[in-house]
């Protein structure tokens, strides 16, 4: 938890420095608050982190990939319910996220999907998840892991 | 002459009338009406599947009866709502307590093929101890699945695996084996706990 404080306060200096910086989008302009994960039962099972991800830029960000030493193929995923309440998951290519705009990963929506998973993901231990953005901007996040039955960050 | 071919007309016309009436009713009220998707899970009393629980043992809807039932289908290899809802389930009968003592509580796998009594075992050790984990032969799980009027699907994943697409939708049964109601992926506590409470009182009343 202290880790993302930190870093949050971080990227929040940044974004003051580079405050009269115009144009391009930049990692300063990004911050992700309440990462969390939950723990996993071995590496067999894909496991999977949330956040929400603020762009207090002046520019639009679009988010197109993830990379963690944790998994082989982390993905942004979202889960649909329909009417007759099937669940299903799907894929997202890319997300937008306006200036000023923020897009929570959360239960039951989206989140990032870690696929074939290269350690346990054990509680307790954090793990380091980068959010790739267009134009080549990166954001790295430390990544709490919780109980395999967490609900969410305050837990 | 120019009359009676009036009549006539006026006869077709509502004779046509009332066969697109019949043939309208026929279809979306009728016999011919298609079986709608949100149609409501029959009597345990009335399914018939065998399956086996995260300990071994034989179980089937009949073990259910006599107590309320609260079930779920999912998997173990579902990253997000699955884990979602059995942790929503712990909370709730958390929140209950022994209030909650005489609920049997299952959750169904729809993935046998990695879902083994193992894994199952394994998995629901992380939730509420009153969790029991069912899995079987597919087609066990598929007559099951009917009877809830719950559907599932295979659908291949870009890592070269696959996930299931599932009926997230948590079902209560009575005593009796009669259904109560359900409850919505993630529906919030306050909703979550009257409706259980529901299936808990009809017991009640039952055994007073």
């Amino acid at each position: 938890m202290k880790k993302i404080v930190s870093m949050s306060a971080l990227l929040m200096l940044f974004s003051f420095a580079g405050a009269s910086m115009p144009a391009l989008a930049d990692a300063a302009d990004i911050v992700i608050d309440g990462a969390w994960a939950r723990a996993s039962i071995g590496m067999n099972r894909p496991g999977a982190a949330y956040m929400t991800i603020r762009n207090t830029g002046t520019e639009p960000v679009t988010l197109i990939g993830l990379s963690t030493p944790l998994a082989m193929m982390p993905a942004i995923h979202e889960t649909r319910t329909s009417t007759e309440g099937v669940s299903s998951m799907t894929p997202t290519d890319e997300i937008a996220i306006a200036p000023g705009e923020s897009v929570a990963l959360e239960p039951g929506g989206l989140h990032a999907m870690l696929m074939q998973l290269q350690e346990p993901m054990t509680e307790g231990e954090t793990f380091p998840l980068t959010l790739v953005f267009e134009d080549g901007v990166e954001a790295t996040v430390e990544v709490p892991i919780l109980g395999f039955a967490a609900r969410g960050p305050e837990d | 002459m120019k009359r009676t071919r009036f009549l006539g007309y006026g006869t077709a016309a509502v004779a046509a009338v009332g066969m697109m009436l019949f043939v309208g009713w026929w279809q979306v009220d009728g016999p011919g009406a298609p079986e709608p998707m949100g149609q409501r899970p029959i009597p345990l009393t009335e399914m018939a599947f065998s399956l086996t629980d995260h300990e071994g043992n034989a179980v089937g809807p009949e073990a259910l009866l006599g107590s309320p039932t609260m079930a779920f289908f999912g998997f173990t290899y579902c990253p997000d709502v699955c884990p979602t809802t059995l942790s929503d389930i712990s909370d709730w009968l958390d929140a209950l307590g022994n209030e909650a003592d005489p609920l049997n509580v299952i959750f169904i796998t729809v993935d046998p093929e990695r879902d083994t009594v193992a894994a199952m075992a394994e998995y629901v050790s992380y939730f509420h101890p009153a969790i029991r984990g069912w899995t079987g032969p597919e087609e066990q799980i598929a007559r099951a699945a009917e009877g809830f009027r719950a559907v599932f699907e295979r659908v291949p994943t870009d890592s070269g695996d696959y996930t299931m697409n599932h009926t997230a939708s948590v079902f209560l049964f009575n005593a009796e084996g009669q259904f109560v109601t359900t409850i919505d992926y993630h529906e919030a506590r306050e909703f979550a706990l009257p409706k259980i409470r529901r299936a808990l009182q009809q017991e009640m009343e039952e055994t007073t």
